[in-house]
């Protein structure tokens, strides 16, 4: 039985930018449920008084100097690149904003 | 798709009389670094394509992001001069959503934790009222690359065939600062709307965080706009537009989107929250896409970089070294003058300012400043169609023909010849009063001799004076000035002729 | 000849090196036939790079001849795990998308590595991303185990382990996120250290889960491990999540354990990471690896981290959600992998989502999936959030635990090296097999895996060691204790026992 349903697992698909297979889709929305269970867990524990830790070490203002460095060479910036026209990289038409 | 619906638009006027407008901004500035926020590739205005990126500005994998130090300072220059609070602490956060310009597919930004937060800016309107204008925060993060779009029939993204890519705009350091909601501006929202852009513009560049030129994107303005029935009303639905890049565009769109929000409620109808895109070209704003996941950007810590922690010692310091701000300076100085409002503000709109704190620095006592500036000179101004700033006549000039009278040298009179010859450009007053003679005569022998000559012409009023009746001596003493050609003190004249008669 | 070259251990090699028994070019020609023999069957390496290596070496050689003053290590060949980006060399995480991706810079401890004069070997193979604890999750195929090759050699690091254990390579780098170094390393009965976050750079690292992900070294003996992470690690200006002083004196106190005197030593026994789920052959191992070390003067006490077991939860959302923001930007637009859609319009969008589709395997997409939905609106506080509080009772419980004790000790793995497709259909059980090593990881603190002997179905078991933050050192003096008093026990390297690879010529 799963808690996340395949149409959660859809939408998120599409917030990940992964096209899914319907056969995908299925077994995603049982395996989802691993989360469930890890959020159950640590729920138990995670109280409001307990302070959140992002690293493990606390580290605060680590800075670099504004002194530039040389770039990439721009063949090596385009090398990889799946198309690239007049040292831009070439992209699929975009649509929409933002 | 270049069509565009056309919309029944409300009179402003009519509009803003039903309803009152309610605006929102968020400007990011590009601050003026050496080098990007998280990578030291340079930066530099109209490179060639990709020649300013590094594996972290093109989110390549296994880089990391590390913080330029002095876009920190400059996010807390500009925090302090908006009168923020600066964080004790503060993280950046992912905000994360795929677009090709965007290198990793997330944007590096704060979230949650700004660097400055609860400050204000006070505006300055044209006709010299004040008009404050809170802000919620400024925050740091990165721009994204920039795509060109090709193939297209129109230029836009929209029905373009493919896009190029370059990312050497990507990673510069940008400041996102942004209001509460602007309340109480009334029929004035496109005006304020501009001049708070405008204010802020002058600012970065009297911080130096920034060359700050509009027409480059250094500085960019989303407006959001709402109308609601009247002040008491709860806030409307607002729209939100973009790609406002001038002064006068950000007025413009203000007062476009005012009329088309008016006739939208006034036909029933209700607005839309969505991003508009303002048209330089047609002077309209249309809808944008609507985008499904636009507002789930999954936001959390950037585990790559640890928080930001300036401390009270830094701030303090950095506070030290803010250049003193229009607003402020405006206000010290009025005190110090001890100027009326109106009068100040006057002195405001005709750009004198400068020209009088400038005066009074070389000498001449705030009064006589705005007497000349506001008086003599704002007409010659006028008069000549030239800028106040511009006339050939510098404020130490002022300030020594103002001492020229104060030190009785001159009389008021004469003081307007002198300044006649100082703008003609025949030199500096002294100069003026020596070249063309015009000192009061201060010799009693030369006076004398004209008095002789003024009462032995019209015996019957010695004789009056003589006998009691001081009315008439005033006619001698004419006569004596005439003789001298004004550059007789009166007064001295006066008590010579009293002396002379007996 | 060339075959006792390979059987050296790093420090020993080295030692020919110097001594000029042995110039570097025949021990990595020594290697590099090594691989051409024995990697058909182990699968250890996804790049050879001979020409490379051979460079490096011959450079070195000419250096040395030259009197100059090398690193000690120099000329000891290395292979380094895929997820490390490496210039001019492919570099694929194990993963489709990145199929024939050359970078175009070095990690910094590549960098190290190069300045320093080893020799590149190559590449190994590794689970899709370091998401696995099998590397059947590779897209290039399975690394096979070489005390049995129907076996798993562990994960996501096989390959790095496997090479090392198969004596491809002396030296090799792996990744730990959760156990990716040490698991592999108890598999294949060789030595892993995940240092403390933040001591080995991480800039190069194609990230994973970046406040989880650890470098370090996997090699055959505790000294070479302190050698080589006495090479990458200290402090890097490139990670900012890099610690800022000078390392510990790890090979000093390598050698200074191999001594045998623990006399002072309180070792800590985590009562939540032993007993019921584990193998009784691990078990038994434990016991005796502990009585050992009693043997050598330390006190053996037991310790509780009550929050350990919530570990596997908080890992379960952090690691996800931070992995699902760092695979972001494998899209198809800058490198890699492009996928077009097979029908419809071509646009941006739709050709990230088709290239991701098809250039992510199954566990990738899972987990992208995963941390999506756990970060997706409205539910970061609940879930990313909460996981960060866990984080903090762990480490707690770890200040708390090594207040009475200098270090923490258990059994790395629950279970020796299962058969291939033995637990894919099982991801619970996969977990599982990490619930020893994942505190370290999401508190930081370093820890050790080494060979403490075989099971009753000969096949090896390792001996977990874990040091306070910043304490690396103690892992190497206890390792080195422990390991030397094992070998005496055996009478050589564990790896003396595996089983010959056949050659294939």
């Amino acid at each position: 039985m799963s808690t996340i349903s395949r149409d959660e697992v859809a939408r998120v698909a599409v917030l990940a930018r992964i096209d899914l297979r319907p056969e995908e889709l299925d077994r995603l929305a049982g395996e989802l449920d691993v989360i469930v269970d890890a959020i159950a867990q640590v729920s138990e524990v995670a109280t409001p008084d307990v302070p959140a830790t992002s690293h493990p070490l606390p580290l605060t203002n680590v800075f670099r100097d504004d002194v530039p460095v040389p770039p990439l060479p721009v063949e090596d910036v385009l090398a990889a690149a799946p198309a690239s026209e007049d040292g831009r990289f070439s992209v699929p038409q975009i649509l929409g904003e933002e | 798709m270049s069509a565009h619906a056309t919309v029944d638009l409300v009179d402003y006027d009519e509009a803003v009389r039903r309803y009152d407008p309610v605006i929102g901004i968020e400007v990011h500035v590009e601050l003026g670094t050496k080098t990007k926020m998280f990578c030291a590739a340079e930066v530099e205005f109209g490179g060639e394509p990709n020649t300013q990126v590094t594996p972290v500005s093109l989110g390549l994998p296994g880089a990391l992001p590390v913080v330029n130090g002095k876009a920190v300072e400059y996010a807390i220059k500009i925090g302090l001069a908006l009168n923020c609070q600066i964080a004790e602490s503060c993280r950046f956060a992912r905000k994360n959503y795929f677009y090709p310009d965007v290198p990793k597919n997330f944007q590096t930004s704060q979230y949650d934790e700004p660097i400055a937060f609860d400050g204000y800016l006070d505006v300055e309107l044209e006709d010299g009222t004040i008009f404050r204008v809170d802000i919620e925060r400024a925050h740091m993060e990165e721009d994204a690359g920039k795509n060109t779009h090709v193939g297209g029939s129109t230029g836009r993204i929209h029905g373009a065939e493919y896009s190029l890519v370059d990312y050497n705009r990507a990673g510069i350091p940008l400041v996102e600062i942004v209001t509460r909601p602007i309340t109480g501006a009334g029929e004035r929202a496109p005006e304020v709307a501009r001049a708070y852009v405008q204010t802020l513009r002058d600012i970065f560049r009297a911080l130096d965080v920034s060359e700050a030129r509009m027409e480059r994107g250094n500085v960019r303005a989303d407006v959001n706009l709402s109308l609601r029935a009247t002040p008491e009303s709860p806030l409307g639905t607002r729209t939100e537009t973009k790609n406002v890049n001038s002064f006068r565009s950000i007025e413009r769109a203000v007062r476009y989107e005012v009329s088309r929000q008016a006739a939208v409620l006034d036909e029933g109808g209700t607005v839309i929250q969505e991003t508009r895109h303002w048209h330089e070209d047609t002077s309209i704003t249309t809808a944008g896409r609507v985008k499904s996941d636009a507002e789930d950007y999954r936001y959390f810590p950037e585990p790559d970089l640890v928080p930001v922690a300036p401390s009270r010692d830094w701030v303090e310091q950095i506070r030290a070294t803010l250049p003193e701000l229009p607003v402020a300076r405006r206000n010290r100085l009025q005190g110090e003058w001890g100027y009326a409002d109106a009068e100040m503000r006057d002195v405001v709109n005709a750009g004198a300012l400068d020209l009088i704190e400038a005066t009074v620095a070389a000498g001449a006592s705030p009064a006589a400043a705005r007497k000349w500036w506001m008086g003599e000179l704002a007409r010659y101004a006028k008069t000549s169609e030239t800028e106040l700033a511009e006339i050939a006549v510098t404020p130490t000039q002022i300030a020594q023909l103002q001492a020229l009278v104060d030190s009785g040298r001159i009389n008021d009179k004469l003081a307007r010849q002198v300044l006649e010859g100082v703008l003609a450009g025949e030199g500096d007053p002294e100069a003026v009063v020596v070249a063309r003679g015009l000192e009061v005569v201060s010799d009693d022998g030369a006076l004398l001799t004209a008095i002789d000559a003024a009462l032995a012409a019209q015996p019957d009023i010695v004789e009056k004076v003589r006998s009691g009746n001081m009315g008439p001596i005033g006619a001698i003493i004419g006569a004596v000035m005439k003789a001298t050609k004004g550059q007789a003190d009166a007064g001295r004249v006066r008590e010579l002729v009293i002396e002379r008669i007996g | 000849m060339s075959n006792d070259l390979t059987r050296l251990s790093a420090a020993d090699l080295a030692a020919h090196l110097v001594s000029g028994e042995v110039s570097s070019v025949e021990a990595t020609q020594a290697h590099l036939d090594r691989i051409g023999d024995v990697d058909p069957a182990v699968h250890a390496f996804l790049h050879v790079s001979t020409e490379d290596a051979l460079a490096t070496a011959r450079d070195i050689d000419s250096r040395r001849a030259a009197g100059e003053d090398l690193h000690p290590l120099a000329g000891v060949p290395i292979a380094v795990k895929d997820v490390v980006v490496t210039k001019g060399l492919p570099t694929t995480a194990g993963s489709k998308i990145l199929d024939g991706w050359i970078p175009p810079y070095d990690a910094t401890l590549v960098e190290r590595i190069r300045a320093a004069g080893l020799p590149i070997l190559g590449k190994t193979n590794m689970d899709e991303f370091a998401m696995g604890s099998s590397t059947e999750h590779s897209a290039y195929g399975n690394t096979h185990n070489p005390w049995d090759l129907d076996r798993i050699p562990g994960g996501s690091g096989g390959g790095s382990a496997a090479a090392v254990a198969a004596y491809e390579a002396p030296l090799a780098i792996g990744t730990d996120t959760g156990g990716s170094i040490r698991q592999p390393g108890a598999v294949t009965g060789t030595v892993g250290v995940k240092p403390t976050y933040g001591g080995v750079s991480r800039y190069g690292l194609i990230a994973m889960a970046s406040s989880l992900d650890q470098a370090g070294p996997v090699t055959r003996t505790v000294l070479d491990s302190a050698l080589l992470h006495e090479l990458i690690g200290g402090h890097d200006p490139r990670d900012s999540t890099s610690i800022n002083e000078d390392l510990p004196l790890l090979v000093d106190a390598a050698r200074q354990g191999a001594i045998g005197d623990l006399r002072g030593l309180r070792v800590g026994v985590v009562s939540e990471l032993s007993g019921e789920g584990y193998q009784e052959g691990v078990s038994a191992r434990f016991a005796e690896s502990l009585d050992l070390l009693r043997s050598l003067g330390a006190e053996i006490i037991e310790v509780s981290c009550p929050h350990f077991k919530y570990a596997l939860g908080a890992y379960y959302l952090i690691m996800p959600s931070e992995a699902s923001s760092n695979l972001a930007k494998f899209d198809g637009m800058r490198f890699g992998l492009r996928v077009e859609p097979e029908d419809g319009p071509i646009t941006a969008e739709r050709v990230m989502s088709a290239t991701r589709g098809q250039g992510f395997g199954d566990e990738v997409k899972r987990r992208i999936i995963l941390g999506t939905y756990a970060l997706s609106a409205g539910y970061y506080d609940a879930y990313y959030g909460s996981a960060q509080k866990v984080r903090t009772l762990i480490q707690r419980d770890f200040d708390a635990a090594f207040a009475q004790a200098d270090v923490l000790v258990s059994p790395t793995a629950p279970t020796t090296a299962f058969k291939f497709g033995e637990k894919l259909d099982d991801p619970l059980a996969m977990y599982l097999n990490d619930v020893a090593t994942i505190p370290a990881n999401l508190a930081g603190v370093p820890g050790m895996s080494l060979p403490n002997g075989l099971s009753d179905d000969g096949l090896p078991v390792g001996f977990q060691i874990l040091a306070p933050a910043k304490a690396d050192d103690r892992l190497y003096r206890v390792g080195a204790a422990l390991e030397a008093a094992l070998e005496n026990t055996w009478g050589g390297p564990l790896l003396a026992k595996a089983p010959e690879l056949e050659v294939a010529r």
